[in-house]
């Protein structure tokens, strides 16, 4: 294969690199097609590996996360995109291929999803020890790791396409892993069909933009050239980023399709923190920003409208944080909520993208520590609800410290990762004068500091309300939750102007941009979060039974009740689909199509009497007559054969006095 | 010298008997030596156009298929002795197992 992708070039680009200066980048598809082996290695000799099939994923994963640090390097010593591709078929003008574009975008994705899922491999060794389904787990979760790779190479919209419904199936059957239970079977098939409802603009969008280039290409980097270079109609442009847009918004779970990711929560915990967390939900805001020429050159409106629905999704759901129980529930909204803090970002410009580039990153990392952590918790209290928990300090100080981290990440305290990202989104808001989102955001902000606080108070703090011994999680549990919480120290400072902000080096648009540092900003920002954590531990610093939350009155009923948005759409949408759409397909079904078969079926019926009529007593007729003849005759010439030699003779004597006088006539 | 016509007589003559022996005798051992009178009839006629071309050949003819006739009927007797070992009887009308 490398023989077919050499020499690699960026086709959309002026420059052409040959593969001889791609470095490591060359093999970014096999980070992508490692992963994808382990999951037919496990499915096939899973259950014949000593330990069930773990090893398979770990060691893929590994090898493509080193790779991925590999393919990072070429972009950290100055190195430039490559692409490389092979052909894939062809439908008149329309040439797809499979391939990979690889930025540094590309390169800080294959690092962060292979890092996360490295460490969620290693700890679901120890979360699903023993679980009747392990080895079909790990299927799942190498072949959704290798879905998400492909998404983040793909250098074509196709191809693209292909990994994100893959994302789609395994998220569905991961959530579903424990299906036994009919409330986790539900949510599966709410988040499928609730993300699928966001695929079909997708799917439309990309048949747009594929029309566009005149059905020749659906090369991410060619559509994006022919996009800034004005080739194609403004309405076109604009019809095709919105569409692709709903993608974004069902995978991304923006409002108002984000109803779907509070439910998967009923997935392992891990699956919650790959994919609900880090990953896919990533991809959405991810796919925007790739196509990110596409929004830039359309009608201002659609941009307006992507920050609309980040910043109504970002400050909503950040509300709905404040009133969950469950501390899954409580980080899930969280996720939506800083989804929704990247989706607004790309309303304000390259540089909003590159800063939502860099939260989507700090947050994959303190979002899965923050999940794998509450899934230690939940593994040790065996129930998900924080008035169950409490006190889990003294017992489990591991994970406390590295929840603790997150956390304080997560509210977005210096000098951690969440801190700079999130100072990173201001300043890019800053800089395009977008004051309404900007005050929003900073509200947001303080909110998510709130229920950050609320929840590590709840859960690690005061007196042990649960039942039972909570003990630490093993090594494997807790080795990830240490490397995360290192990784989320870290990877902050990447984007920090005071260390060069080489983050913003290797993600950029057309050209770096250069980084600033506004300490009012950041003044502020920290104000925020830590009037946020002041007024979480005013409320909190003690177990009080209600919780002071509900004093809220008719605003703590709307959020409880989830703004009545599941409401509307079971009674608005599911129940008349459900009861109305199901009784007519029901009635063509059984009615019309039934009387279609079924009169097709009669109709084969009285052929085939015809044909077998035809059958008996045409063709056997002749068979059995001329059998029946031949017996008739035998009969006959039987009685000749009487075994008397005698007669026989005579017969001869007969024959030769014939012959005699036939011979002797002539 | 004996004339041609009579020894064609004498040799259909001979050949008749021996076709009657054949047809109508039910004990093998005639029918076998009816068969042998069919074969010297034929002798004799060999033996008389050899006298009328003056050919040899016709003479050494008969020699040989008196040669062959007494082996056809050592082998005939034999199996008409077998016959009467395995069923005690050598009439032809009885031994008709040849047949479907």
């Amino acid at each position: 294969m490398t023989a077919v992708i050499t020499p690699a070039i960026v086709r959309a680009g002026e420059e052409v690199h040959l593969a001889t200066s791609a470095g490591l980048t060359r093999y970014a598809w096999l980070v992508a097609l490692l992963p994808l082996i382990s999951a037919v290695v496990i499915l096939f000799f899973g259950k014949r590996t000593p330990g069930g099939g773990w090893i398979w994923g770990v060691l893929t994963v590994g090898t493509g996360f080193v790779l991925s640090l590999g393919i990072l390097w070429h972009f950290v010593t100055g190195g430039g995109p490559t692409g490389a591709a092979v052909d894939w078929f062809t439908i008149g003008t329309l040439r797809m291929q499979l391939g990979q574009y690889v930025d540094g975008l590309t390169a800080v994705m294959l690092v962060v999803v292979t890092a996360v899922s490295l460490c969620v491999h290693v700890y679901s060794i120890g979360y699903m020890h023993g679980d009747a389904r392990f080895t079909w787990f790990y299927v799942a979760l190498s072949l959704f790791t290798a879905a998400m790779l492909n998404v983040v190479i793909a250098d074509n919209l196709f191809q693209l396409l292909i990994g994100w419904e893959v994302m789609g199936f395994c998220s569905y059957i991961l959530i579903g892993h424990w299906w036994e239970e009919h409330v986790n079977s539900s949510s599966a098939i709410k988040a499928f069909i609730t993300t699928r409802i966001g695929d079909v603009p997708f799917l439309f969008g990309v048949f747009v933009l594929i029309a566009a280039t005149g059905f020749t290409t659906s090369n991410i980097q060619e559509i994006s050239h022919l996009v800034a270079g004005g080739e194609v109609a403004r309405g076109v442009v604009a019809l095709g980023a919105i569409l692709l847009f709903g993608g974004a918004v069902g995978k991304s779970a923006q409002f108002p399709l984000h109803v779907w990711l509070p439910d998967a929560m009923a997935g392992p915990t891990p699956v919650s923190a790959l994919i609900h967390a880090a990953t896919m939900v990533a991809a959405g805001v991810y796919m925007v920003g790739r196509t990110y020429e596409v929004f830039l050159h359309a009608d201002p409106w659609v941009l307006q409208l992507v920050g609309a629905i980040g910043v109504v999704t970002a400050f909503g759901a950040g509300l709905l944080g404040l009133v969950q129980d469950d501390i899954k529930r409580v980080l899930a909204y969280s996720t939506i909520s800083q989804l929704g803090y990247m989706i607004t970002l790309m309303a304000a410009g390259p540089a909003g993208r590159n800063a939502a580039f860099f939260h989507l990153f700090t947050h994959a990392f303190f979002k899965a520590l923050l999940f794998l952590g509450s899934g230690s918790v939940i593994h040790a209290c065996h129930t998900n609800n924080m008035s169950e928990m409490g006190g889990l300090r003294r017992t489990m100080p591991v994970t406390f410290w590295t929840f603790t981290i997150g956390s304080l990440a997560l509210a977005g305290v210096p000098p951690l990762a969440g801190f700079f990202s999130k100072d990173e989104l201001l300043v890019a808001l800053e800089h395009d004068h977008q004051w309404l989102l900007f005050w929003l955001l900073l509200g947001a902000a303080a909110v998510t500091a709130f229920y950050t606080a609320r929840m590590v108070l709840q859960t690690f703090f005061g007196e042990y309300r649960g039942h039972g011994h909570p003990h630490e999680s093993p090594a494997s549990m807790t080795g990830p939750l240490v490397a995360l919480a290192g990784a989320t120290v870290l990877v902050g400072f990447l984007g920090f102007a005071g260390t060069g902000a080489p983050f913003f080096d290797w993600v950029y648009l057309e050209e770096p941009e250069a980084v600033t540092f506004v300490p009012w900003v950041a003044l502020l920002s920290t104000a925020a979060a830590l009037l946020g954590l002041a007024g979480g531990y005013a409320v909190y610093r003690e177990w009080r039974e209600p919780d002071p939350i509900t004093r809220l009155g008719a605003l703590h009923r709307l959020l409880a009740n989830k703004y009545y948005l599941d409401d509307i759409y079971w009674r608005g949408i599911v129940r008349p689909v459900r009861d109305g759409l199901s009784a007519a397909v029901n009635w063509s079904n059984q009615v019309v199509l039934d009387g279609i078969v079924n009169g097709a079926a009669k109709v084969a019926r009285w052929l085939s009497e015809g044909v077998r009529a035809l059958d008996e007593e045409v063709v056997d007729g002749a068979v059995n007559g001329v059998g029946r003849t031949a017996g008739y005759a035998g009969a006959v010439l039987r009685y000749v054969q009487s075994g008397n030699v005698q007669r026989y003779a005579a017969f001869l004597f007969a024959g030769v006095v014939i012959l005699a006088v036939i011979f002797t006539r002539i | 010298m004996i004339r041609l016509p009579l020894v064609l007589l004498f040799s259909a003559a001979l050949f008749s008997i021996g076709v009657y022996g054949v047809l109508a005798r039910r004990n093998a051992v005639m029918v076998l030596m009816a068969i042998e009178l069919m074969l010297n009839a034929v002798n004799v006629n060999l033996v008389g156009f050899s006298q009328l071309w003056r050919d040899l050949a016709g003479q050494v003819f008969a020699l040989f298929v008196i040669a062959v006739a007494a082996a056809e009927v050592g082998i005939g007797l034999a199996i008409v002795l077998l016959i009467y070992r395995n069923r005690e009887t050598i009439d032809l009308s009885e031994v008709s197992l040849l047949k479907w």
